[in-house]
């Protein structure tokens, strides 16, 4: 991967002085991903330019012999198997790996010493930075442009096609990138140092609780004020504390298919961040559940598909409900739910009022028979509908709680939702949206083949004209 | 016998083989040395043993209670198994003994007591033999006079077999004899003929016996008195009597098959009432009883007492074949089967019943065969069914011939059902009976064997396959499994089958690979197999395949509502396409296979194949484009630009000549990388673009194929291939396998394979399979692998990245462990051959899902994805 620094300063060979490597006299340095080379491929007193060339040893990545510690690199699974970690952009792209490189061999020059030109080092100069390939995930050339422009650098980000000579792929997620304008030099590179893994944001990150500090340290002067603060300082400090693969990660790659595209049981929603609202909708959601559980009078619920415990949390705090089952298929979801319940930390007491453990709605399960009252709160929309016929069996048939709560979205609202494609869904992982004709179709089926008597309720605001944005089905087991 | 040479007359202690021994008797009594002399050590669980193990003092009082519980956890678990055991422990007190009678009873164990009422002289001077024994006498008193005052009540208590022995000269002369149940017919193993509920339809059993092949003896009256077989006997599953016509000669005919040894029989709830009635005990004169007995009445006393006395002897429930055979007339859950106990004997009589009542007054029963796991056939009758119909393993056998339906027996071990219709309707049942299958079949099912228990599936489990032993599979890996296939997976009544991972061969020295042919030759030779076949292989997506000839086979067969004819899916199970393409695809194939005539050849209505199927940018385009393509838009983007900068630098004098060569080289191989994963691309649009590669047959409607040689499969692919293009359809679909034959003994023939492997991955091709020609092959080490893939110096590029071939890299990638792989492919090789063999005969479907779940599961293990 290579980043190129040139300047037009008269004379212009003085870069040399300020990044403290000699012009004529190619340099390199050892770093963890590899072998830095720092030479110039022009050094006239007019036009100055200095290459870094960062040679990484895609084996030796992999191996974790020599990896990079830091950020970013593949040693953030030490013994992970990824086909991922064996073909990918690491040699080519500039990322954290090269954020290192670049502290690497200019450390003197990001601190902005120079004992020779003390007074250049202090001032700006004309400067012209090329990355060819820098990945600029979520955004392309814009994001560049939002993230350089405002920081005072003139940008062009041509985004790199795919592969030309594959017809309709489109663009990559790489951008041939160009800095230009007056800098101080010590403030490019701490911008390069910082900015690169961030426009990046690779997907494994290794962060260690001094990145912090280091992010304070090289954002001097210069992130404080910076319009994409939030944006710099949430992907620099990414968390995934995933160290090893999951189970079900293999299980994706074995089928050609990323592991994201599975593991996404505590995804977020695709659906904009309502602020200035009353109460977001799922709030509202948790409170139409909990009055219908607690109208009920249910002393033992069961939360069928309990995500990351928001719901199980509101029902343990209910004084009349005695047990809580909480039951999900995600091993991820379930892992969520016990962090946010802190089981590890309950007394005996509390922790007899829950059980948390996988089940799946396609299977019968005992565990689930002999609930007050059961809640699938938008759990059936994620499966998909030849199976649903399972989860009714498996549900009103054999569990078969005295009341049951469903909710899920209404089709017709999604309109309402600036931001939300038009036809697009809710979730990437929702089977079906429906109207509320549908879902009171499917309920009423449903209800007298397993004798229970529904009733509907809007979740979230009526809305004359599309309903309201969840549809919330009441099901009572009708009378013997 | 063998004289005993002792002074008291030799006494066997007759004793069931399976139950519960409970030893009576005061300290020093001699109890342990009994059990020590006639039980194997394991069998007894001693109070004094336990009190050691939780308190390091077998005299600790103090630890009695604990003692109790360790007790009889131990002799819980041992009894749940099965495990005939002895309870050694003074059992002087009847609280103490209750409840171990009750632990039996849980068991439905019958429990033993044997007591040593030996004089009090003789333990008291045992006991101060013992140093650790300090008891003063008033313990012993008080422990014999609890023991005295229990004797007369131990029948009440519940205890079926008693033994008492009263002096040492007893204790010596004893010897304890196991005597089987009386349900335990393994040893006989048929051939039956099992046969559902008569209720007194004499002319149709005559009819069905006739069919049967057996030869009725008639008495001098005429009438039907036994009947005979050269070679099989008769079962009855009870319910003789009641509502028809001749209760009377159902039970004359039965009775002497029985006599004569021609038939076995098991008695129904009709039969318990009628012998109530008989003894003059007081029932309600309900559901046909009346009929029963006045026809008997006239029969006269002597045919009544021979009643009674059949009635009475009648055995709850038979074991047969080895433990392969269940009969009961009400069906009988594993845990109770060989069993005895009030409880066990209730269920063959009634069935599980839920205590409610339905809407005509019946007991609402408990569908005790949809959850039914147990690996013995169970067959019954008592519930009348329009047809009958397999639920896991179980069949009932009663199809109404009393309300007008048929009279029905099922020939075991050959499965095959004969029956024949009721004359008329005899008597009108209370629940409205269907006798016509074709109208119930528009109704909707009653049961649903197809249900599916999460206790099938998840946790740390162990498959018995044909193939390999026991497979294990850990918890985790099946927790994942269980997350997709709940949430990606097709429908499990479709996914029958999951293909097992492939193991690459060794890895070779040879210059600039990783991988040659010859490794595959070499192994499979050091297997003792000679003959192999090369198949190429296709870079796309494995795929399953399931064809069945209409949606209305497909329905009938798999159970699967909706007009799908069948499912395409990958392998972990999910879908490749939407369902109209899935549906477009399938039609195409089937109509293939059609034109090939191979429903009709193979006798079936459904063909399951093992496929790939192409371009893999169908399935893998998202991975194709952000992960492989990616890469080489940032190589294409920054290599070149580094290139042109050492070269700027090299033409100023700079020593970056190696560096630049380097990255020159580096380029080179960004290109051939892009080029590598190009070839695997190419657009679709519908089926326009697609390739389906079948190459494996794995099983249709009673088969499965995995011992007929690749040859056979290949040739069934190849005419697939040929129907398909002869249709003259819209574009290519079906393709063939290149394919070549060698012999790993034969230089020769090997170098000539090798050398076609060389021009197939020249021109980019992904490499070839070598498999045993003849398919499943054994070494002497068991199962072989089934398959070992070699795969080419371009396409391994997309695998081990760009760079890999460089010297420096190779030397590094050649140190790859493949025994965990290879493991895994014959793990999952082994499970899905279970699956399809269980599959083709059709088992239950819990029983199929058990095993493609496990592949599934397995697959999740961590292994080098390289591999």
């Amino acid at each position: 991967m290579l980043l190129t620094i040139t300047t037009t300063l008269a004379p212009a060979t003085d870069l040399g002085y300020l990044l403290h490597k000699h012009p004529d006299r190619p340099q390199s340095v050892t770093v963890p991903a590899g072998t830095a080379h720092v030479f110039y491929p022009e050094a006239d007193p007019a036009r100055c330019t200095a290459a870094l060339l960062l040679e990484v040893d895609p084996v030796g990545l992999v191996r974790g012999r020599g990896g990079d510690r830091g950020r970013g690199g593949a040693t953030a699974e030490p013994r992970g198997f990824s086909l991922g970690q064996y073909v990918n952009d690491r040699p080519y792209a500039a990322s954290s790996l090269l954020a290192m490189a670049l502290k690497a061999a200019f450390r003197t020059a990001l601190a902005g010493r120079c004992e020779a030109r003390p007074a250049l080092a202090a001032s700006p100069i004309p400067l012209r930075i090329r990355v060819p390939a820098l990945p600029c995930r979520g955004g392309g050339s814009g994001l560049a442009r939002r993230v350089f422009e405002p920081l005072g650098w003139s940008v062009a980000a041509p985004a790199v096609p795919l592969d030309p000579a594959v017809g309709g792929w489109g663009d990559s997620p790489y951008c041939d990138v160009v800095l230009t304008g007056e800098m101080r030099l010590a403030d490019a590179l701490n911008q390069l140092y910082v900015l690169l893994p961030v426009l990046d944001d690779a997907k494994h990150y290794w962060v260690t609780s001094d990145e912090a500090d280091k992010l304070i340290r090289a954002g001097a002067g210069w992130l404080a004020g910076h319009p994409e603060k939030a944006l710099i300082s949430r992907r620099y400090l990414a968390h995934q504390r995933e160290l090893t693969r999951a189970a079900l990660a293999r299980l994706a790659e074995s089928d050609d298919t990323e592991p994201e595209e599975l593991d996404d049981a505590v995804a977020a929603s695709l659906l904009p961040d309502q602020a200035g609202e009353q109460a977001p909708l799922r709030e509202q959601r948790r409170g139409a559940v909990l009055a219908a559980v607690r109208a009920s009078g249910a002393r033992r619920v069961g939360d069928l598909g309990c995500g990351d415990g928001a719901l199980v949390r509101d029902l343990l705090a209910e004084p009349g409900i005695e047990q809580v089952v909480a039951a999900d298929v995600s091993v991820r979801a379930l892992q969520s739910a016990a962090r946010r319940l802190r089981l590890g930390r309950l007394t005996e007491t509390q922790r007899e009022r829950v059980a948390l453990f996988q089940s799946s709605l396609t299977y019968r399960d005992d565990r689930l028979a002999g609930l007050d009252a059961a809640v699938l709160m938008e759990v059936i929309e994620h499966v998909d509908p030849p199976r649903l016929a399972a989860l009714e069996r498996d549900v009103f048939g054999f569990a078969s709680p005295g009341t049951v709560v469903v909710t899920t979205p209404n089709a017709e609202y999604n309109v309402r939702f600036e931001g939300l494609t038009a036809g697009a869904m809710r979730h990437r992982d929702h089977r079906f949206e429906w109207t509320r004709a549908q879902f009171s179709d499917w309920a009423g089926r449903v209800a007298a083949r397993f004798g229970y008597q529904v009733s509907f309720l809007p979740v979230g605001g009526d809305d004359p004209d599309v309903g309201p944005p969840t549809q919330l089905a009441l099901f009572r087991r009708a009378a013997a | 016998m063998e004289s005993q040479g002792v002074t008291a007359p030799a006494r066997e202690l007759g004793i069931p083989e399976l139950s519960l021994v409970v030893l009576i008797g005061v300290t020093g009594s001699g109890k342990s040395t009994f059990a020590r002399a006639h039980f194997k050590p394991t069998e007894v669980i001693s109070s004094d043993f336990c009190r050691a193990l939780v308190s390091d003092d077998e005299n600790d009082q103090s630890a009695t209670a604990d003692a109790f519980d360790l007790l009889h956890y131990i002799a819980g678990k041992r009894l749940a198994a099965g495990r005939l055991t002895v309870a050694d422990a003074t059992s002087v007190q009847p609280e103490a003994r209750r409840t171990l009678v009750a632990l039996a009873r849980e068991h439905d164990v019958l429990p033993v007591a044997i007591v040593l009422d030996l004089p009090e002289r003789i333990c008291a001077e045992r006991n101060a033999a013992r140093p650790d024994r300090a008891f003063g006498p008033q313990v012993l008193r008080r422990q014999r006079d609890q023991l005295r005052r229990g004797l007369k009540g131990l029948r009440r208590e519940g205890f079926r077999t008693i033994h008492v022995l009263r002096s040492e000269a007893d204790v010596a002369a004893a010897s304890v004899t196991r005597t089987r149940l009386y349900s335990d017919l393994r040893d006989q193993a048929g051939p039956f003929d099992v046969i559902g509920d008569v209720h007194g339809c004499r002319a149709e059993l005559e009819a069905l016996l006739a069919r049967l092949g057996y030869v009725v003896k008639r008495d001098a009256d005429g009438r039907a008195a036994g009947a005979s077989h050269p070679g099989r006997r008769a079962v009855f599953l009870g319910d003789l009597v009641d509502r028809g016509p001749d209760t009377p000669g159902v039970l004359r005919l039965v009775m002497g098959m029985v006599a004569g040894g021609a038939a076995l029989c098991v008695p129904g709830n009709h039969e318990a009432k009628l012998l109530r009635a008989l003894r003059g005990r007081d029932v309600r004169v309900t559901h046909g009883l009346a009929e029963s007995l006045a026809q008997l009445d006239q029969e006269g006393p002597a045919f009544r007492a021979e009643t009674e006395r059949f009635l009475d002897g009648l055995v709850s429930h038979y074991v047969l074949d080895g433990g392969r055979l269940v009969v009961s007339h009400a069906g009988l859950i594993e845990r109770y089967q060989g069993r005895a106990s009030g409880r066990v004997r209730e269920f063959c009589l009634y069935g599980q019943t839920t205590g409610e009542t339905d809407e005509y007054g019946l007991p609402v029963r408990h569908p005790w065969a949809d959850e039914y796991r147990g690996k013995a056939v169970v067959l019954y009758g008592h519930t009348p069914v329009p047809a009958p119909e397999w639920v896991n393993n179980t069949l009932c056998l009663d199809t109404g011939c009393v309300f007008g339906g048929s009279l029905t027996a099922l020939r075991y071990p050959e499965r095959e059902l004969v029956s024949v219709p009721a004359a008329r309707v005899y008597y009108a049942p209370a629940r409205p009976f269907q006798p016509n299958p074709v109208a119930e079949l528009a109704a909707p099912p009653r049961r649903e064997p197809e249900v599916l228990d999460i206790g099938d599936v998840t946790g740390a489990r162990v498959i018995e396959s044909s193939y390999l032993k026991r497979i294990g599979v850990r918890e985790e890996n099946a927790a994942a499994a269980l997350e997709v296939m709940s949430r990606f997976a097709i429908d499990p009544r479709w996914l029958v089958y999951l293909p097992p991972t492939m193991s690459p061969v060794a890895t070779t020295a040879a210059p600039g690979l990783i991988e040659h042919p010859d490794q595959a030759f070499d192994a499979y030779r050091a297997d003792g197999v000679a003959a192999v076949v090369c198949e190429e292989k296709h870079m796309g997506s494995r795929a399953v395949l399931l064809a069945c000839r209409s949606p209305a086979a497909a329905r009938a067969r798999f159970g699967v509502p909706g007009e799908d004819a069948g499912a395409l899916w990958t392998r972990t199970g999910r879908p490749f396409f939407g369902a109209e393409l899935t549906a477009l695809l399938l039609a195409r194939v089937r109509a293939a296979a059609e034109t090939a005539g191979l429903f009709d050849e193979l006798g079936t209505s459904w063909l399951l194949l093992d496929c790939e199927l192409l371009p893999w940018s169908a399935k893998a385009g998202q991975l194709l484009r952000d992960q492989y393509a990616a890469v080489g838009a940032a190589a294409r983007s920054s290599l070149p630009a580094a290139v042109s900068v050492l070269e700027q630098a090299a033409a100023r004098g700079l020593d970056v000549g190696e560096l630049l060569d380097r990255t020159r080289g580096r380029a080179a191989n960004a290109d051939a990388f892009a080029a590598a994963y190009r070839r695997y691309c190419w657009p679709v649009a519908g089926l326009t673009g697609l390739r389906l590669a079948p190459f494996q047959l794995l099983a249709s409607e009673g088969a499965a194929y995995h011992q007929r040689p690749h040859e056979w499969h290949l040739a069934i692919a190849d005419r697939l291939a040929d129907a398909d293009r002869s249709a003259g359809a819209d574009g290519e679909l079906i393709t063939r396998t290149r394919r070549v034959f060698a012999d790993t003994t034969d230089p020769a023939s090997a170098a000539a394979a090798a050398g076609w492997w060389e021009e197939l991955t020249a021109a980019g091709g992904e490499g070839m399979v070598v498999k045993p020609a003849a398919n499943l092959a054994r070494g002497r080490r068991g199962l072989i692998q089934p398959g070992l893939k070699v795969r080419g110096r371009e396409y391994l590029r997309i695998i081990y990245g760009p760079d890999y071939p460089e010297p420096g890299n190779l030397e590094r990638l050649r140190q790859r462990g493949l025994g965990h792989k290879r493991s895994l492919a014959l793990r999952e090789y082994a499970l899905g051959l279970e699956s399809l063999d269980r599959v083709a005969s059709g088992e239950p479907l819990w029983r199929v899902h058990e095993c493609v779940f496990a592949v599934l599961a397995l697959e999740s293990e961590p292994v080098d994805p390289r591999l």
